[in-house]
């Protein structure tokens, strides 16, 4: 206890200055984290609101609650909301700005002035975005498919797609911040094959950000010049081609489904060996399986267009391509499996997230390959099974990741310990309820219900399955409100945090819990690896039963 | 399978029992794959679960291992990817001689054509046992031809046919569903694919507001627009003679040759400057805009009529005034 309140008293990033211009005009890496970190779980709650009012709708076949126009909306701005203003930037921008210098023993990020520069960007387009929800919303889909964006649909697209293309440039600042700071800031001896995989996993997800992001960017301007100065770009009555808008839009957002998942990967390759007190299995394929994911990333967009009318043979080459990136993924998955064999396993709150990962993530990746698949995917293509397999990767997988990482973390981040039971019964609510939301939706999907259907009173057999989903959707609100009542909870009556409670490798537990505004008192020196386990005792009692 | 609780949509095609073939053996090797991988890692995490004073056993990998579970799954998903290759290029490949039945969908509605001229509105008669050919444009947005129970599916695209083929096997009805999302009532886009015994069928087809057929239909707007005057069946017209036409290649002034299929048809009405048949001159005026997606159907069903007839074609006669032979299997 004595040494817990010097811990306190201790200077830190959090004590250091206080008001309100210390925090907006911070260029501290770990104080910009916190600033995403409430940005994000705002938005996150808006997405939820509107999840949790589709589920409502889908409930009776009627469309019997909102208006069809509402609906189109709801799942239009749920869908935008949650990709570009909570997944996207969730992981890098709260666990790995806060992480990634003090993981490479470095300072700060290094253009921290940039960084700061990009939440404000991200600032900027959440306002536009909540102004473009206010004033009316949007009902593209969070797809902007053309023609019916750029000249049917009489909602505030061009709004929409600004908010967006600002929050894209957001994400470009962030991953070029990291990309020069993994090469140029690393402490004297952190070498690349000594790296966390956590940087390995920022680094390729940086890379996509960079190359992929102004795609986006250079597609909604062509949306947005289309739509107010009728420009033919993408609509065929003006000599367009609307195919065109999808090979640009799916160039950067097939790889977007890797900038999310890439972080959680890298935090789950984190949390596996910590409590299995084990270096991680196959360290190099695990580094370069993140690698291959981002560069074959690139190559599959058109997967999402098998029945959108491309020819044959292009359909043959992106489905043969798409296989290939699934294999890295196997490696990841068999990789963690292997890292807990002979190891010295503990049940802890992070640990259950990393289980429910690699469960949930392994089933989407798994159905996957169906949607790969040139013989099932004219099926079940635009049917509730892609929405079942994209939840399972971007919830089941990145959300798991990111909670994962934030209770791991938050000991570092807030200098609190949150409470034990009560992280294990919230992760446990969550892996039910995900469940209970998504599985009957691959069922669902296979029967034929379309996605983005306001009424299905024509076809009533699909109810079953959406009560259940609706039920499971309920569940899972329960299980993401608890972590954000315990965690405010823990800021004030938490137990304090030991500098590395969990005993775990990595240059970030070497420093204080919360760490200085500098990160470490001195620079590390780093002759070590990654993982060195053998040589850190287990931690004593960091699990209380 | 089970009455309240189904799996999958009834079968009533041909492709419907390939696609369910795969689809089962996929959820069947996903099971094996996930119940594997979930049963090794709750047993390592019960049987090497913390303990007091056993430590973990350190190990720093094995490149063979690596190598077998990279080649391995490759191995199998090169399996899956060609057996769905399989299956895409049978069911995105329309037997020659297909029924053809013209398909424009709008917000929202989808509006149907037989060769013989029936229309319908939501809603499709197709006889059980013969091959249908779907010719499918869109008049706004993009919207996608989806039946469950035939396990296909196909976007609409304004500005150019896709098609669709399927041969029904099992009499009843079936959901018609969109879905590529198109605005406020794309929910409500459905409609009813009904297939029917053959006889029923033809009971069917003879009982409806007969129009005329559909190339018939397609005659007459070739006179009423002008067409004939220069696209005539000799060589002295100023356009290309189009008797024979549909499905053969074309040589263009610029040296490429094209094939005449139904979307070049249709270009070289809309557009005609786009590609300029050799030795003739860009003199056609432009019909974009001057005639409907219907009407549009009805001129390449008579063109492509003037290709399959040319038998039937008396020489000196221009082709244009003969009544096309709607084709019936």
């Amino acid at each position: 206890m004595a040494t817990a309140t010097l811990t306190q008293e201790r200077e830190n990033y959090l004590n250091q200055s206080y008001g309100i211009k210390s925090w907006l005009l911070t260029t501290d890496h770990k104080r910009i984290a916190l600033l995403y970190l409430v940005s994000i779980t705002f938005f996150f709650f808006i997405g939820g609101f509107f999840a949790l009012l589709i589920r409502l709708e889908l409930l009776t076949p009627a469309g019997d609650l909102v208006l069809a126009d509402t609906y189109n909306k709801l799942f239009s701005m749920h869908g935008q909301v949650m990709i570009f203003f909570f997944l996207i930037p969730s992981i890098p921008a709260v666990l790995g700005n806060f992480l990634v210098p003090l993981m490479i023993g470095a300072k700060d990020l290094a253009f921290p002035r940039i960084n700061l520069l990009s939440w404000y960007l991200y600032i900027i387009a959440g306002l536009t975005y909540i102004h473009c929800m206010l004033t009316g919303g949007v009902d593209t889909g969070w797809t902007f498919y053309t023609p019916f964006s750029t000249a049917f649909s009489n909602t505030k697209v061009i709004e929409a797609g600004l908010a967006i293309f600002v929050a894209g440039f957001s994400s470009i600042l962030t991953g070029l911040n990291f990309v020069v700071t993994i090469h140029r800031m690393r402490a004297p001896g952190m070498t690349w094959t000594r790296l966390p995989l956590f940087i390995w996993a920022h680094y390729a997800t940086s890379i996509i950000q960079l190359l992929g992001t102004p795609v986006l960017a250079v597609t909604l301007v062509l949306v947005v010049l289309e739509r107010a100065l009728h420009l033919g770009i993408f609509d065929p009555a003006r000599g367009g081609d609307p195919l065109l808008f999808q090979h640009l839009f799916w160039f950067y957002s097939h790889p977007a489904v890797y900038i999310m998942i890439l972080p959680a990967m890298g935090v789950v390759t984190e949390i596996v060996p910590c409590f299995s007190r084990k270096r991680i299995f196959g360290y190099k394929f695990v580094a370069m399986s993140s690698i291959a994911i981002a560069v074959f990333g690139f190559l599959v967009w058109a997967h999402h267009m098998f029945v959108a009318g491309i020819s044959l043979y292009s359909a043959l080459i992106f489905s043969m391509l798409s296989y290939m990136v699934a294999v890295p993924s196997a490696i990841k998955v068999f990789n963690w499996t292997a890292t807990m064999y002979k190891g010295s396993i503990s049940f802890s709150t992070p640990m259950l997230y990393a289980f429910g990962f690699i469960g949930l993530f392994t089933m989407g990746g798994l159905t996957g390959l169906f949607l790969a698949c040139l013989g099932i995917d004219p099926h079940v293509h635009d049917t509730y099974f892609v929405i079942a397999h994209f939840h399972y990767i971007m919830v089941g997988g990145a959300v798991m990741g990111y909670l994962g990482g934030m209770h791991f973390w938050w000991p570092k981040i807030s200098g609190r310990m949150y409470p034990e039971g009560w992280g294990r019964l919230a992760a446990l609510i969550v892996f039910v309820g995900f469940n209970l939301t998504f599985f009957p939706q691959f069922v669902l999907g296979y029967l034929g219900m379309p996605r983005r259907y306001w009424d299905y009173s024509h076809s009533p057999e699909f109810q079953v399955l959406n009560v259940l989903s609706t039920a499971g959707a309920s569940v899972l609100g329960v299980g993401y409100v608890l972590p954000m009542v315990y965690f405010l909870w823990s800021m004030r009556y938490g137990k304090p945090a030991s500098d590395n409670p969990w005993n775990a490798a990595g240059l970030e537990w070497q420093t204080t819990s919360p760490p200085p505004t500098f990160n470490f008192e001195e620079t590390p020196m780093v002759n070590f690896e990654a993982y060195d386990y053998e040589h850190i005792p287990e931690p004593e009692v960091a699990v209380e039963r | 399978m089970f009455e309240n609780f189904p799996l999958w949509p009834a079968r009533a095609s041909t492709t419907a029992g390939q696609v369910d073939a795969l689809y089962i053996f996929l959820v069947a090797l996903s099971a094996v794959m996930s119940i594997t991988i979930f049963t090794m890692i709750l047993y390592f995490a019960a049987r090497y679960r913390r303990r007091q004073g056993v430590a973990a056993e350190q190990i720093e990998g094995s490149t063979p291992l690596e190598v077998t579970w990279s080649v391995f799954p490759l191995v199998i998903f090169m399996v899956i990817f060609a057996w769905g290759m399989v299956i895409y290029f049978h069911e995105r490949t329309p037997p020659q001689d297909a029924t053809e039945v013209y398909v424009v969908a709008k917000q929202w509605m989808w509006k149907l054509q037989h060769e013989e001229g029936q229309r319908e509105i939501n809603q499709l008669h197709v006889p059980v046992g013969r091959d249908i050919k779907l010719i499918m444009t869109s008049q706004d947005v993009i919207h996608s031809f989806f039946v469950p129970a035939f396990r296909l599916k196909q976007d609409v695209l304004p500005g150019r046919y896709t098609t669709l083929w399927f041969r029904a096997t099992k009499p009843g009805t079936y959901h018609l569903f969109c879905s590529q999302y198109c605005g406020t009532q794309h929910s409500g886009m459905v409609g009813q694919i009904v297939v029917m015994e053959p006889a029923q069928y033809q009971a069917w087809l003879a009982g409806g507001i007969a129009g005329a057929p559909l190339a018939e239909t397609g005659a007459g707007l070739f006179q009423q627009l002008g067409c004939s005057t220069c696209h005539r069946s000799d060589t002295q017209g100023r356009g290309p003679n189009l008797v024979g036409v549909f499905g053969k290649k074309v040589l263009l002034e610029d040296g490429r040759t094209v094939v005449a299929d139904e979307d070049y048809i249709r270009e070289s009405i809309l557009a005609p400057t786009a590609k300029i048949v050799s030795g003739f001159k860009p003199i056609m005026p432009v019909f974009q805009g001057l005639v409907s997606e219907e009407q549009l159907n009805a001129l390449v069903a008579y063109v492509k009529s003037l290709g399959q007839a040319a038998p039937g074609a008396r020489p000196g006669i221009p082709a244009a005034v003969q009544p096309a032979q709607p084709k019936v299997q």
